[in-house]
């Protein structure tokens, strides 16, 4: 039994955040019978906006105003959460850099259990949640027993819940005034600053040539620039490749990088983590190239080959080429 | 200005593959490559270039045991001043909570102006640095890719948020910091180095020296536990290529041509 469920939800310009609906999900799964609420917090209409929105998928929501919330900061929202949370609630967030900032303190304030990243809801004894997390880059899942009997704080995984169309119904918006401390906060925002261009824009290739850690040393990059050159297509990379200044930022795929559509996507010695996976939109085509059968990219590509892309790529290269050199130009019929 | 790094020793990631045991509990240990959590190395390059800047002494520390020497004399070589362990049976079974319980104990015995963590480790929890803070009572950000010393009170930071923006933010000291891989390009660390600080002791703290109550700490603690391990089952796993290398090219090369792809 699980007194009561609330989910942190984000919005943008009064829109909620797509994980509106996933930790609907979630915290149906986690206990169905729990009285579940949405928290909101931000200020004027678009505050209104994102309450309204949420009132179809909440049976109640919690509209949290205040003018420090215009821009809410995980650290401006985790001062005023504690207080506003009933003693022994669960309380879900998404795993992203905002949940990720609230959660683990807020856990302590709350004197509950935590538990980050989770992918699947197993089944709830007494007060035992049994939870699915995913660990060693996603090659495992694990199962993960959690003591609610104190509440607990929950991350979820963005992406990892199917949200169903959802039943439309008609929740209870309440005004909730909190007390925002009058110390003045440790932690103080400035602003937000946007990512560069940088030099190509991935974003508009149908074919994308994406290299990760496997490319092993900057050297090796060339490799991956012929067979994009060939391809028409533009070398894009994970997240080590851009950590060891080896590619542009503007080049990296994923969640705190770029999201990408491309129709063909070649992930050659990229392991497949969430977060790199995160900026893969629109359903491409994937084609993953690793020398580890077990790597996790295997798991969702539509095509794998287990080869060492040091010596496949050329071979791949110079196909296109062989290829490309068979097909009789149109002009010249 | 004091800085503590809390690392972390963790199976290499890159450089191994991973098999269940037999009991499904954990994966299997034997001859497995050991490395520091990647971004715990990151942090601890930060904070020696902090103190190159301002003066002061960077500090390592990992909840562990004596094998975990290794990754702490390691960080040494590459320029910590001190490395300690915190190493009891009675941590055995800590949830994130609990470690983040002894190492509050720790910062309580000495004086630290900045505290830095990696942003998650091997568990994947991404919750030690926050929970630290939170039971100091100190400030906290995650995901930090730049540090600015403004004064001996305030920092100025930039976090990571989506699509590779940035959230600029003040934060007073002493605060707790959880730093995320790429904020700069860690030194080299050759065997030499690591030579050099071999014989160096590394002072080590029980639960009864740093005055941890049971309450805290260990599985009897723990209000998280991981129960076993398993082999996702994935529906959509990716139809594999066989043949020669040039007969995949070929194969793959019409497969991107069919989707569209190819011009
Ligand atoms: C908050 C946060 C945000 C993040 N955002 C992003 C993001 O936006 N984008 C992103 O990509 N990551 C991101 N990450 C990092 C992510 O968790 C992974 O660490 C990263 O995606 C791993 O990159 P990789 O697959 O290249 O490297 P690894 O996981 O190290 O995998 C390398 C792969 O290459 C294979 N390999 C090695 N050598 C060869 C060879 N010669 N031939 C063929 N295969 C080979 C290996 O088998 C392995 O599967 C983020 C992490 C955090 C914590
Ligand atoms: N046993 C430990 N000893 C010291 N620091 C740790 C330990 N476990 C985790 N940390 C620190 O907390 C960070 C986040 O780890 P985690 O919360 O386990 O994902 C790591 O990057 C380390 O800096």
């Amino acid at each position: 039994m699980i007194p009561r469920i609330f989910a942190y939800v984000r919005h943008s310009n009064g829109i909620p955040d797509d994980m509106g609906v996933q930790l609907s999900v979630v915290a149906k799964k986690i206990d169905a019978s729990a009285p579940l609420t949405a928290i909101v917090t931000g200020f004027g209409p678009n505050l209104d906006r994102a309450c309204e929105a949420l009132r179809a998928i909440y049976q109640e929501v919690w509209k949290i105003p205040h003018p420090s919330f215009e821009h809410p900061t995980p650290e401006s929202v985790g001062r005023i959460l504690p207080a506003a949370l009933p003693q022994g609630s669960v309380v879900l967030l998404a795993h992203d850099h905002f949940g990720m900032d609230v959660g683990p303190g807020l856990s302590i304030k709350l004197n509950g259990a935590y538990v980050a990243d989770i992918v699947g809801v197993d089944q709830l004894q007494g007060s035992t949640l049994k939870l699915i997390c995913k660990e060693y880059g996603g090659q495992f899942n694990t199962h993960v027993a959690c003591d609610t009997s104190a509440g607990a704080v929950i991350t979820v995984r963005p992406g990892a819940f199917k949200a169903k169309e959802p039943v439309p119904f008609s929740g209870e918006i309440v005004n909730r005034v909190v007390d925002v401390p009058v110390t003045p906060s440790r932690r103080r925002y400035i602003g937000t600053i946007a990512a560069p261009a940088g030099d190509v824009d991935i974003t508009r290739f149908d074919i994308l040539v994406s290299i990760g850690r496997g490319i092993q040393k900057p050297d090796n990059i060339p490799i991956a620039e012929e067979l994009a050159k060939e391809l028409g297509a533009a070398v894009s990379c994970s997240r080590p490749v851009v950590d060891a200044k080896w590619l542009d930022k503007s080049r990296q795929v994923g969640s705190s990088g770029k999201t990408v559509k491309p129709k063909v996507y070649l992930a050659c010695g990229i392991s497949g983590q969430f977060q790199h996976l995160a900026g893969l939109k629109g359903s491409p085509f994937i084609i993953a190239i690793n020398k580890n059968r077990q790597a996790p990219i295997f798991q969702v590509a539509d095509i794998g080959v287990v080869a060492d892309i040091i010596e496949f790529l050329p071979e791949l290269t110079d196909k296109v080429r062989e290829f490309k050199a068979k097909r009789i130009p149109v002009g010249a019929r | 200005m004091n800085i503590l790094v809390c690392v972390k020793r963790v199976p290499d990631t890159t450089e191994n593959e991973f098999q269940l045991n037999s009991s499904k509990t954990d994966i299997e240990r034997e001859e497995l490559v050991y490395s520091i959590n990647e971004p715990d190395n990151y942090a601890v390059e930060e904070a020696i270039q902090i103190v190159s800047r301002v003066g002061g002494e960077v500090t390592v520390v990992t909840v562990g045991d004596d094998e975990d020497e290794e990754i702490l004399r390691r960080e040494m070589a590459m320029g910590a001043a001190h490395a300690v362990l915190l190493s009891d049976e009675r941590f055995e079974g800590s949830d994130g909570r609990g470690i983040a319980s002894v190492l509050k104990a720790f910062v309580q015995k000495n004086k630290f102006d900045l505290v830095l963590t990696g942003v998650q480790a091997d568990a994947g929890g991404a919750q030690v640095g926050g929970m630290l803070a939170a039971l100091l009572d100190y400030p906290f950000a995650s995901l930090v890719n730049a540090i600015e010393v403004i004064d001996t009170k305030k920092l100025k930071i930039c976090r990571e948020i989506e699509g590779g923006s940035r959230e600029t933010s003040e934060i007073d000291l002493p605060c707790v910091l959880s730093i995320q891989t790429g904020i700069n390009e860690p030194r080299y660390v050759g065997m030499r180095g690591i030579r050099q600080v071999a014989s160096i002791p590394i002072p080590t703290f029980d639960a009864a020296q740093l005055q941890i109550s049971d309450g805290v700490i260990g599985s009897a603690a723990a209000k998280v536990r991981r129960i076993d391990y398993f082999v996702p089952i994935s529906g959509t796993n990716a139809r594999m290529l066989t043949g020669s290398s040039e007969e995949m090219a070929e194969e793959i090369l019409e497969l991107v041509e069919a989707n569209g792809g190819l011009q």
